[in-house]
């Protein structure tokens, strides 16, 4: 029996069908609905209160002193430029470790690797590394990077195990754009006498390009919010940037760990003037990333 | 003449395969790169955790009441932040999965398709607030609310963390719940409607079971998410390690390793260390669930 299914779900939307026994009362469906109603509006108002209230009370002291200054107990300023600075080049120096090894991981998986006991160990481990509590990476990030390879409190070591953290993202959001490119590519591919690496140059990296960014995308909005993993490798310090590369052995706090920082200060006015520069950064994320999305769907 | 091109030719082909063989060895090293990021971290959080565990035993660490770790006659046991831990899990999960459940079949089913979009960008939005965030405003509104409400001296309360943590785990129950019920096959509730079922019914009784290892996974990510959770509740439980209270200060596993870390030294840091170990094995345990019941699941269909 074949229905057509593909048709309907595009009616369905216009015009719910309505079960004939609708018309009498019954506490049960009353009571569920009511329930999901409920349960809606309560996440609708618990985000919208949220985000509302960071902005109201955030937004009033974020000028562009603050936004632009840095903090100096002996000028009475408060300033994040460093916070700002530190963030974009943690997230780069992550991006740059992380992304070709993700990408790399995700082609392995989809590409070279036959369906067998090393995929399913691998994939096991992808799981498991996304599982892991972003406290057991600053403690391991702290013991391997700072104390074994030297490194102190730096934002490589940041950097380091940021990368670890946010592999699983780029891992699999890649895997599954490299699925939806059709067989035929690599077959017509190989036909023409393409060899692998060839192929994965030519055709499938290019073809799951907005894929990749969406991975990257969502990687940036992980490395933002993150803090706890960052206080234990990347430290607390507000350094401006003076070298780009000796800059990555020096200490440096993100905005995340700058505003824990000043909230365990006590400092609650600059603690949500940052909360509102870091809400509009993530909204900001979210909708590169929905628009890198919704054009990949075209 | 043909003897030159073949072996040019050959050549060319030689050096085409040396490079296919070292790409497909640089892709197996990446693609090898997350077993060896899971067998370090486990190989360093067992061979770092284990000398204090060692030093205390295994039986005093897991279920000695005091922790001391500074006094004269230092004291390691963890029993009231694991029970804190599962507590406030358990309170996030007794919170967050209705709420989670029943939003998510209002997105699929029952919001109208404007609201359905706005409900599903605010579910994204949450899941990406920083942990810090929340944090923040629960020390500075839900504390003192609780406070209030419940005339308490001080609102870093262990009820506090459990309200935190139920919106922060909302996002990953909503999300993952929506995915497993669009999964559901339309004849599945076709088929209900005919029987004559209302809309309501089909959603609850045909559609939410059929989607129910979907919507488990949902919570056992949601309990992944609560246990790992630190930043947060660090600013909102109030930090002391005591039995768990509903209405007391108490310290979690997470919060107890980040808020003794930067002044610890000796045995006191290695028993940090062993704490990490134990939440390791936690979040472990709580994978291999989460993996049987994806198995499961791909078997049932």
């Amino acid at each position: 029996m074949t229905v057509n299914t593909a048709a309907r779900p595009a009616v369905l939307s216009e015009q719910k069908p309505r079960s004939l026994t609708e018309t009498r009362f019954r506490p049960f469906d009353l009571v569920f609905k009511s329930l999901s109603v409920l349960a809606g509006s309560i996440t609708l108002a618990v985000t919208v209160g949220l985000i509302g209230y960071i902005l109201v009370k955030g937004l009033p002291n974020v000028s562009w002193q603050f936004l632009s200054g840095t903090t100096s107990v002996l000028n009475d300023t408060v300033g994040i430029l460093p916070g700002i600075v530190n963030t974009l080049y943690i997230i780069v120096l992550t991006l740059i470790v992380a992304a070709p090894l993700g990408v790399g991981g995700a082609v392995y998986l989809n590409e070279y690797a036959k369906k067998g006991r090393l995929t399913k160990v691998i994939e096991f481990t992808t799981e498991a590394l996304a599982g892991i509590p972003s406290i057991i990476y600053g403690l391991f990030g702290m013991m391997m990077f700072n104390n074994l390879l030297g490194l102190r409190y730096s934002i490589l070591s940041g950097c380091l195990t940021l990368s670890i953290m946010v592999l699983p993202t780029i891992i699999r959001t890649t895997q599954e754009a490299l699925r939806t490119v059709p067989t035929g590519y690599r077959e017509g591919a190989a036909g023409l006498g393409a060899s692998k690496w060839h192929t994965i140059r030519t055709i499938l990296i290019p073809c799951c390009k907005s894929g990749i960014i969406t991975s990257l995308i969502l990687s940036i909005g992980r490395i933002v919010g993150e803090s706890a993993a960052l206080i234990f490798t990347a430290g607390i310090a507000e350094n401006l940037l003076q070298n780009v590369f000796t800059h990555s052995l020096q200490s440096g706090a993100s905005l995340s760990v700058l505003l824990y920082k000043y909230a365990d200060q006590g400092d609650n006015t600059t603690a949500f003037a940052i909360a509102a520069v870091l809400v509009i950064l993530v909204l900001a994320i979210n909708l590169s990333a929905r628009f890198v999305s919704a054009r990949t769907k075209k | 003449m043909t003897d030159v091109k073949s072996s040019a030719l050959s050549k060319a082909n030689r050096a085409k395969n040396t490079i296919e063989t070292v790409m497909n060895g640089i892709f197996f090293v990446c693609g090898a790169a997350s077993i060896l990021c899971v067998a370090v971290i486990a190989g360093y959080m067992i061979v770092s955790g284990l000398p204090a565990i060692q030093e205390v035993g295994l039986f005093n660490f897991l279920f000695g009441t005091e922790w001391a770790p500074t006094a004269e006659n230092p004291q390691f046991g963890i029993l009231p932040m694991i029970l804190t831990t599962i507590t406030g899990t358990l309170g996030a999960i007794l919170v967050g999965t209705p709420l989670g459940l029943f939003t998510a079949a209002f997105i699929c089913y029952l919001a109208p398709k404007k609201l359905r979009t706005v409900l599903t960008a605010a579910v994204e939005l949450l899941a990406g607030i920083p942990s810090v965030i929340y944090g923040l405003v629960g020390i500075t509104v839900i504390s003192p609310l609780v406070a209030n409400l419940f005339d308490l001296p001080s609102g870093a309360t262990l009820f506090t963390a459990i309200v935190v943590l139920s919106v922060m785990i909302l996002p990953t129950i909503v999300s993952v719940s929506v995915t497993s019920l669009k999964a559901v096959p339309q004849e599945y509730s076709d088929g209900s409607l005919a029987l004559g079922a209302t809309n309501v019914t089909t959603i609850f009784k045909m559609n939410v079971p059929a989607a129910k290892s979907g919507i488990i996974t949902g919570i056992v990510l949601g309990v992944g998410r609560a246990i790992g959770e630190t930043m947060a509740i660090i600013m909102v439980s109030g930090n002391v390690v005591n039995m768990p209270n509903l209405f007391g200060s108490v310290r979690f596993l997470t919060t107890g390793i980040v808020s003794e870390m930067s002044y610890s030294s000796g045995l006191h840091r290695q028993a940090l260390f062993s704490i990490g170990l134990i939440l390791f094995i936690f979040i472990f345990v709580i994978n291999l669930v989460l993996t049987g019941i994806l198995k499961k699941g791909s078997k049932q269909q």
